[in-house]
C-alpha cells in the first residue's frame, strides 16, 4: 500500500472509496485459486531461506571440494530439460481438462509424471555419485547448504508426483467435478512454480557455481 | 522398536514434574471419563471436535490458549520463587530443570499461548465483521487447529516423557546442537513447532484468503472494520515470516539429525546465521501477536466510547505501516554481534521509526475517548489499562534500540522487563479484552463484570510490580535466565517480583473465578445477552443472535458506509422499525468433518516418533496423514443445505428480539 493508493482522485482502481459498490464474496474457484498462490508465495519464502544459507555458507568448504569441481553441467542440463518438458505436458493435460478430454488428461498426466521421475532419477544419481566421492551434506556446511536446497526441490516434486498420481486416480474414480477442477488448477500452479524455483537454482547454484 | 525411548524417560528422580503430570493425567482422565459416562462424546465430536464452523474453531483456539496460558504460569511462578529465593544457594530448582523451565515457559506462551489465542479472535470475528458466513477454507482452518493442538500436546507430553529444551525459547547454537544437547528436549522443542507452524501459516493463508476475496457486498477495504485490516496486516506477516522459521528450524533438524553443517562449530557452519534467521522470523511475530490486539483495541475503544473511531484512516496507514517496517528490525536483537556501526545504526533507526505508527495509533485511541460517553466494562478497563501500560513498554523499547544502550542492557533483566512489558501489556491485555468483549456473541451470555475487574485490577498492579523491579535489576547488572545468584542489592527486587507474581495469579484466578460464575448465572437478566448487542457495537458481528446461527447471517448484509451495523442501527431507531424481512433464501454450508482432528492425530504420531527415532512409527504416521487427506478429497458432498422456511425461522426469532429491544428502547 502506498499513500497513492489513498489520494482521492480520478483513478480508484482498487474500489478503495466505494465509487462502485464492492460485489460481495468471489467464486469458489478464485477464492481456492487465490488462497493458493498465497501458499505458493510462502513456499518461495521458505526456499528464499535456503537460499540465502546456500549464499552465505558457499564459500565454506572446509578443505573440500568446491562447486566447480563437483558439478556436472551436461547432466543438470538434461534435468531442466526434463522439468520444463513436464512442465509443457503438465499445461496440456489442464488445456484438455478444459474441453474434457478424459484420454488426453491422463495421457498428458501420464507424461508429465514420467518427466518428473525422470528428473528425481537423475538428481538421485548425482547425489549419489557425490555421496560415493566423499562429498555427502556432511562434509562441509557448502554441501550440507546445497543437499538441503536442491533436495528440498526434489522432495517437492516428489510430494507433486504422489499429488498428480492422486489427482489422476480422482478424475479416473469421480470424472472432472468442479471441486476436482479446482484442484487440478491448484496442481498445476504447484507444478509451474516448482519450475520457477528450478531456474533459480540452475543459475545461483550450478551456473555460478560452476564459473567458480 | 521404541528407538532411543526406554523407562529412563520418564523422570522417577525428579518429583515435580512427576507429581505434576501425574496430576494433569489424573484431570485429563477425569474429564474424558465424565464426558464418555455423561454421553458429552457423540455432541463434543459432532458439534466441536470435527466443526469446520469458523466460530467453534475460533472458540477453541481460544480455549486452547487459556488452557496452556494456566501451564505456561505455572513456569513463570516457579521461575520468580527461585529466583526470590536461590540468593547464596541452589533454591529449590537444579539448573537442569530450571533451563528446562525459562524454554517452556517462553514456547508455550508465545506459540501456545499468544498464537491460538490472536488467531482464535480473528478465526471467530472476522467473517463476521466482513458479513460473510465462513473463511475462505474451513476445512483447513480445522486442520490448523488441530496441528495447533498437536504442537501444544508435544510440548506438555516432554514433561513426563523425556525432558523439553534447556536452551530457551530460542534455540540459539551450538548449544542446541546435538554436541551440547544430545538429549531430545532440543526435538521436543523443534518438531512441536514446525508440526504448529504449518498448522499457523495454514491459518494466515486462511485469513488473508478471507479477508481479500470474502467481504460481503459494499464492503469496500476502506469500510472494513480496523480488526479486519490488522488481521490482514498479522496474517500477511504470518505468510512472509513462518516459512524462515520452518526453514530455519529445518536446518538445525539437519544439524541434529543427519550430522549437517548448517549452525555448528566444525566443517564452516556459521552460527550467527541462525540468528539472522531466526530473528527475521522473531520480529516480524511480535507484529503478528500485537497488530491483532490493536484491531481489538480498536473495536472496543469507539463502542465504549460512543463515537467512531477517530482518525480511522490513519490507523489502517499506521498498520500496513508496521506490518512492512517489522521486517526491517530483526537486527536489533543481537547489535552485540558486531556487525559494525553502520549497519547497526540503521536498524536502530528502524526501529525507533516503527515508534511512530505505533504512536499515531496512540492518539487515534486517545482521540476516540476525548468527548465520549465512556462507560468503563471490562474490555474497556483492559483497553486504557493497555494504553499506559504499553506507552512505557514501548519508551523502554526505544532505550533499547540504541544500539550503545543495548550493549549495556542486551541479556539483561531490562530486556526481560521490556518484553513482558509489551507483550503482556500489549498482546495479554489485548486478548483477555477481546475475550469479554466477544464472549457473550459466541455463548449468548456476559461475562461477569465484577470478577473481571478483580481481574483486571490484580493483573495490572500484579504486573507493575513483578516487572518494574526487573527494569531496576537489570540497571544494577542482573543477566537473564540465572538460576542462582549472589549479588545482595538484587535480592530485594526478586522479592519484590515475587510478591508480584502472587497479585498476576490471583488475577489470572479471579478470571477463573469469574468463567465459573459467569457459566453458573447464565440465565440471570444481568448476564443474559437477548439482543445480540449487548455493548451496543457498531460492526457487523452485533447485528446477528449470540450465539449466531451457524451460517451468521440469513442474507448477506449490504453495506454502505463505515461501521456498517451502526447506520443500520441507527436508522431503526430514528425510524422505529427493523428493515423490511428479506426473501430468504437455501443455504448451503460445508459439511463438519473429522480430516482435521484425524490428520492431527498422524501428525502427533509422527512428531513424537521422530523425537524418540522410532522410524516406523514415523512412516506409519505419515502413511496415515496422506490417507487421511486422500479420503477427504474422495467424498462426494462436502455441503449440505439449510432450508430457506429453516433460515426464516431463526432469522425471525433475531429480528423479533431486535424489534423488542428498540420498542423498549423508544418507550425508555
Amino acid at each position: 500500500m502506498t499513500d497513492a493508493t489513498f489520494v482521492h482522485g480520478h483513478g480508484d482502481p482498487y474500489h478503495l472509496h466505494g465509487g462502485r459498490p464492492q460485489e460481495g464474496p468471489a467464486s469458489k474457484r478464485i477464492v481456492t485459486g487465490y488462497g493458493f498462490w498465497i501458499f505458493l508465495l510462502s513456499d518461495i519464502v521458505m526456499f528464499s531461506c535456503f537460499f540465502a544459507a546456500y549464499a552465505v555458507l558457499q564459500g565454506q568448504t572446509a578443505g573440500g571440494p568446491k562447486g566447480s569441481e563437483l558439478f556436472d553441467l551436461k547432466s543438470v542440463a538434461a534435468e531442466t530439460a526434463f522439468l520444463l518438458l513436464s512442465s509443457f505436458t503438465c499445461g496440456l493435460a489442464m488445456i484438455a481438462a478444459d474441453v474434457r478430454s478424459l484420454r488426453w488428461y491422463q495421457i498428458g498426466m501420464a507424461v508429465t509424471c514420467l518427466f518428473g521421475l525422470g528428473f528425481l532419477a537423475l538428481e538421485g544419481r548425482e547425489f549419489a555419485d557425490l555421496v560415493g566421492r566423499g562429498a555427502g551434506p556432511t562434509r562441509s556446511a557448502f554441501l550440507s547448504a546445497f543437499f538441503t536446497l536442491v533436495g528440498c526441490h526434489g522432495m517437492h516434486v516428489s510430494a507433486g508426483i504422489l499429488w498428480l498420481l492422486t489427482m489422476m486416480a480422482q478424475v479416473f474414480a469421480k470424472g472432472f467435478r468442479a471441486d476436482i477442477m479446482r484442484r487440478l488448477l491448484c496442481f498445476a500452479l504447484f507444478w509451474h512454480a516448482l519450475d520457477i524455483i528450478w531456474v533459480a537454482i540452475f543459475s545461483v547454484v550450478y551456473l555460478f557455481g560452476s564459473a567458480a | 522398536m521404541l528407538g532411543k525411548l526406554t523407562w529412563a524417560a520418564i523422570p522417577f528422580d525428579q518429583p515435580i514434574p512427576l507429581t505434576v503430570g501425574a496430576g494433569v493425567l489424573v484431570v485429563l482422565l477425569a474429564v474424558i471419563a465424565w464426558v464418555v459416562i455423561a454421553g458429552h462424546l457423540p455432541y463434543l465430536w459432532r458439534e466441536w471436535i470435527t466443526s469446520v464452523d469458523h466460530k467453534r474453531i475460533g472458540v477453541m483456539y481460544c480455549l486452547l490458549a487459556l488452557v496452556m496460558l494456566l501451564r505456561g504460569g505455572s513456569d513463570a511462578i516457579m521461575m520468580r520463587a527461585q529466583q526470590a529465593i536461590a540468593f547464596h544457594s541452589q533454591g529449590y530448582l537444579p539448573p537442569e530443570h530450571y533451563n528446562q523451565i525459562f524454554s517452556a515457559h517462553g514456547t508455550i506462551m508465545i506459540f501456545f499461548v499468544g498464537m491460538p489465542f490472536v488467531i482464535g479472535l480473528m478465526n471467530f470475528v472476522v467473517p463476521l465483521q466482513l458479513g460473510v458466513r465462513d473463511v475462505a477454507f474451513p476445512t483447513l482452518n480445522s486442520v490448523g487447529f488441530w496441528l495447533t493442538a498437536t504442537g501444544a500436546l508435544l510440548v506438555n507430553i516432554s514433561l513426563v516423557v523425556g525432558e523439553f529444551a534447556r536452551t530457551g525459547w530460542l534455540p540459539y547454537p551450538p548449544l542446541s546442537e546435538l554436541t551440547y544437547s544430545p538429549g531430545v528436549g532440543v526435538d521436543y522443542y523443534l518438531w512441536s513447532l514446525e508440526i504448529s507452524g504449518v498448522g499457523t501459516l495454514v491459518a494466515g493463508i486462511n485469513l488473508v484468503t478471507t479477508v481479500l476475496k470474502l467481504r460481503t457486498k459494499g464492503m469496500t477495504y476502506l469500510r472494513m472494520p480496523v480488526f479486519c485490516w490488522t488481521t490482514l496486516a498479522a496474517n500477511l506477516l504470518i505468510i512472509a515470516a513462518f516459512p524462515i522459521l520452518t526453514a530455519t528450524l529445518a536446518m538445525l533438524i539437519l544439524d541434529r539429525y543427519l550430522g549437517f553443517h548448517f549452525f555448528t562449530n566444525e566443517a564452516g557452519g556459521n552460527v550467527m546465521m541462525f540468528m539472522n534467521l531466526i530473528w527475521a522470523w522473531g520480529h516480524p511475530e511480535v507484529y503478528i501477536l500485537v497488530l491483532p490486539a490493536f484491531g481489538i483495541y480498536s473495536e472496543i475503544v469507539p463502542a465504549f466510547s460512543g463515537k467512531p473511531l477517530f482518525g480511522y484512516r490513519s490507523m489502517v496507514m499506521a498498520t500496513m505501516a508496521i506490518c512492512i517496517i517489522s521486517f526491517c528490525v530483526w537486527l536489533h536483537h543481537f547489535f552485540t554481534m558486531g556487525a559494525g556501526p553502520n549497519v547497526n545504526a540503521i536498524f536502530g533507526i528502524a526501529s525507533m521509526i516503527i515508534a511512530v505508527p505505533t504512536g499515531v495509533k496512540i492518539y487515534n485511541w486517545l482521540f476516540t475517548m476525548y468527548g465520549g460517553r465512556i462507560r468503563f466494562a471490562t474490555p474497556m478497563m483492559w483497553s486504557v489499562g493497555f494504553m499506559v501500560t504499553f506507552i512505557i513498554g514501548g519508551l523502554t523499547g526505544v532505550l533499547v534500540a540504541v544500539p550503545p544502550a543495548d550493549f549495556l542492557l542486551h541479556n539483561s533483566m531490562f530486556l526481560i522487563a521490556h518484553f513482558h512489558n509489551v507483550i503482556i501489556g500489549g498482546v495479554l491485555f489485548g486478548a483477555f479484552a477481546g475475550y469479554t468483549y466477544w464472549f457473550p456473541k459466541a455463548f449468548g451470555f456476559r461475562l461477569h463484570e465484577g470478577w473481571g475487574k478483580a481481574g483486571f485490577w490484580f493483573t495490572l498492579t500484579g504486573f507493575y510490580l513483578t516487572f518494574f523491579p526487573l527494569y531496576a535489576a537489570g540497571f544494577l547488572g542482573m543477566t537473564r535466565r540465572m538460576q542462582h545468584y549472589d549479588v545482595a542489592e538484587w535480592r530485594p527486587w526478586m522479592i519484590a517480583a515475587g510478591v508480584g507474581m502472587v497479585l498476576l495469579s490471583i488475577g489470572v484466578l479471579s478470571q477463573v473465578v469469574q468463567l465459573v460464575v459467569s457459566i453458573r448465572d447464565r440465565n440471570s437478566v444481568s448476564l443474559r445477552d437477548v439482543t445480540g448487542d449487548p455493548w451496543d457495537g457498531r460492526s457487523l458481528e452485533w447485528s446477528t443472535a449470540s450465539p449466531p446461527p451457524v451460517f451468521n447471517f440469513a442474507v448477506l448484509p449490504d453495506v454502505e458506509g463505515e461501521d456498517a451495523y451502526w447506520k443500520i442501527k441507527s436508522r431503526a431507531r430514528e425510524q422505529g422499525l427493523l428493515r423490511r424481512e428479506p426473501e430468504y433464501r437455501d443455504i448451503e454450508m460445508p459439511r463438519n468433518s473429522p480430516t482435521g482432528f484425524v490428520c492431527a492425530f498422524f501428525a502427533t504420531i509422527m512428531g513424537f516418533a521422530l523425537i524418540w527415532h522410532i522410524w516406523w512409527m514415523v512412516a506409519l504416521g505419515g502413511v496415515g496423514a496422506f490417507a487421511t487427506f486422500v479420503a477427504f478429497a474422495w467424498r462426494d458432498h462436502d455441503e449440505y443445505v439449510i432450508p430457506a422456511a429453516e433460515v426464516a425461522r431463526i432469522d425471525r426469532a433475531n429480528r423479533e428480539a431486535r424489534l423488542a429491544a428498540l420498542r423498549a428502547r423508544s418507550a425508555a
